[in-house]
């Protein structure tokens, strides 16, 4: 699998809006004065009538949202991931999720590769705040096209979603005739010796690391799990009938992310040697996309350094 | 309806909630019984509102509940106005019920749009829905109820400063301005300052009301609604006796969030008049 160019996953999102507004009179976009990280102007341009502007008001745009959706229409919510979760978590919660509400919450600049900011704005723990509420899909897609894909997709169904995506430029290797469907893994390529899922950014770093370890010998299964809730059991657990073993790779804490899902469902159905690839437990800091995904240990090394660490546990 | 009937009715809601939390042996009958002539008023005379309830509310006026603590008066006039039977009352707080202890949609009880409970919320809901009531050309209202102590929450003061900068003069927001809170008075917790004035700076329309007083609820509530659609938001201050209708629960925090135990019950319903029959 060949990168085609790079464009960062929130352009995607923004593309998508634009399409959206074009398709179904219903959305209505809205974001907390992040308009230009958010990619929505063009949007804004078209659908002045459907777009809010709420400030820096992150508490009040999630309340606005599930009343828009109490009504009828398809609130998107915008702003960076750290203000779209932990800052408005109990708003999630209350007004949206145990309300069932029809809102997208589609946050960016999630994850250490926002780079310089630092870890004020690095969240890595938001899939596992989200992941915990009942009925909320989470979705944290992997290059531009996938972000695209799954915004548009996230439109038809009905009820809360969280859309995770970043800031940098990023490989683009997802095309048009990757499907996107939510809670379906899309598997990259096919391999006997280790099952690799990843998702969001790492999922990049994997198709890299299994490049590598091909030339090794060694035979990697890459599976994009996008869909982190609801999790496709059956793809992981076919995959993992066939590899015995599994490295999971993202760009989140370890505690409480996609490995965590998965280990829990290998526990109960086919207990299998495991690695994780992610953050272990502590806050990031300024620095390049490149240097802060390598110093924390969620680069292409660390896949290939995991999957020999449990190729060693295999039985 | 006449004044008479909607006192009538008031006494009976306040029966209702008084048995209730006593049935329940815990709830929140202080700012229920506060405000129970405000929702009498606005759900047997003033909201065009159809029982038959649907979830997205177009061409009806549309209440939402901030304080959701105070969810025996609202359950009382849903059930007396027709949003489900009123002998499900008896089920509030229980195991299975859909009236559970703060108001929910989850267990799909008929006139609730949103849960409410965790306070500070309801206001920005209500914005969301008074918008997409601007999007689908809907002339209807929004109207929205917080507590004062409520308003200690910043979320407040987001919604606040967007409605009025939005101009979304399709809301009516009352505060019911008790002047108590769980830990005490307003005064001695955290002082809400010059609230009317608060309000005003922050761009809305204020009124004010004694919400006690069937007549003056009525007459500031139809006030309330001459001021929409003039590119304000509209504010209510809404003073309320805690516990009214009640002597011993009247004018004190201490009946916020506390039951009353059977016999001050019998004292309690000696004072209201059971003019629908109970549940």
């Amino acid at each position: 699998m060949e990168s085609y160019g790079k464009k960062a996953t929130r352009n995607g999102y923004g593309d998508a809006m634009l399409e959206l507004g074009r398709q179904n009179p219903n959305v209505v976009a809205l974001c907390a004065d992040l308009v230009g990280s958010l990619k929505i102007q063009g949007f804004i341009d078209e659908f002045p009538e459907r777009f809010i502007q709420v400030g820096v008001a992150e508490a009040n745009m999630m309340g606005i949202a599930a009343g828009l959706a109490t009504a009828g229409k398809i609130p998107f919510t915008g702003t960076f991931a750290n203000f779209s979760t932990g800052r408005v978590y109990d708003q999630i919660r209350q007004s949206i999720a145990y309300s069932h509400k029809n809102v997208k919450i589609c946050a960016s600049h999630a994850g250490i590769s926002l780079g310089e900011d630092g870890a004020t704005h690095q969240i890595m723990e938001d899939i596992a705040m989200m992941k915990a509420l009942p009925g909320m899909v989470v979705i944290n897609p992997c290059d531009y096209e996938q972000t695209k894909q799954a915004t548009l997709a996230i439109a038809e169904h009905h009820g809360p979603v969280y859309l995770r995506f970043g800031r940098p430029g990023w490989p683009m290797f997802i095309t048009g005739e990757h499907k996107f469907e939510i809670g379906k893994a899309l598997q990259l390529s096919e391999g006997s010796d280790v099952s690799i899922f990843a998702t969001g950014h790492l999922v990049w770093k994997a198709i890299e690391a299994a490049k590598q370890l091909e030339t090794e010998g060694i035979s990697c299964e890459v599976i994009n799990i996008h869909t982190i809730k609801p999790l496709d059991e059956e793809a992981i657990l076919d995959s993992v009938s066939k590899t015995r073993c599994v490295v999971t790779a993202e760009e989140h804490q370890i505690l409480g992310g996609l490995g965590g899902s998965i280990a829990q469902l290998l526990a109960r159905k086919m207990p299998t040697p495991i690695e994780f690839v992610g953050m272990n437990d502590k806050f990031g800091e300024s620095g390049t996309t490149a240097d802060l995904l390598a110093k924390y240990g969620m680069d292409t090394p660390n896949v290939i350094e995991a999957v020999k660490t449990v190729l060693k546990r295999k039985s | 309806m006449e004044i008479q009937e909607l006192q009538k009715i008031a006494s009976q809601v306040r029966r209702d909630i008084v048995r209730m939390v006593n049935q329940a042996t815990c709830g929140h009958p202080g700012a229920s019984l506060g405000c129970t002539d405000f929702f009498t008023a606005l759900y047997f005379k003033v909201l065009d509102h159809n029982p038959k309830f649907n979830m997205e509310g177009k061409g009806e006026d549309m209440f939402f509940l901030s304080n959701g603590h105070i969810s025996p008066v609202w359950y009382s006039v849903l059930a007396r106005s027709g949003y489900f039977p009123v002998s499900e009352l008896a089920t509030f707080r229980k195991l299975d019920s859909r009236l559970q202890g703060h108001p929910a949609t989850h267990e799909g009880l008929p006139g609730v749009r949103v849960a409410s409970g965790s306070l500070g919320q309801g206001m920005s809901v209500a914005i969301g829905v008074a918008l997409a009531k601007k999007l689908d050309g809907d002339d209807k209202l929004v109207y929205c109820l917080t507590g004062d102590g409520e308003l200690q929450e910043g979320q407040n003061w987001e919604a606040m400063m967007f409605a009025a900068h939005n101009k979304v003069d399709n809301l009516i927001v009352t505060v019911d301005w008790n002047g108590q809170q769980i830990d005490g008075s307003n005064e001695d917790v955290l002082s809400l300052g010059d609230l009317p004035g608060k309000w005003a700076t922050f761009g809305w329309e204020v009124l004010h009301m004694n919400g006690n007083d069937m007549a003056d609820v009525l007459k500031v509530l139809a006030a309330a609604k001459a001021a929409t659609g003039k590119g304000k938001p509209v504010c209510i201050l809404m003073k309320t006796d805690m516990g009214h209708g009640v002597d011993f629960m009247s004018g004190t925090h201490k009946w916020h969030g506390k039951a009353p135990n059977d016999e001050q019950t019998e004292v309690a319903l000696a004072q209201l008049e059971e003019t629908l029959g109970d549940f």
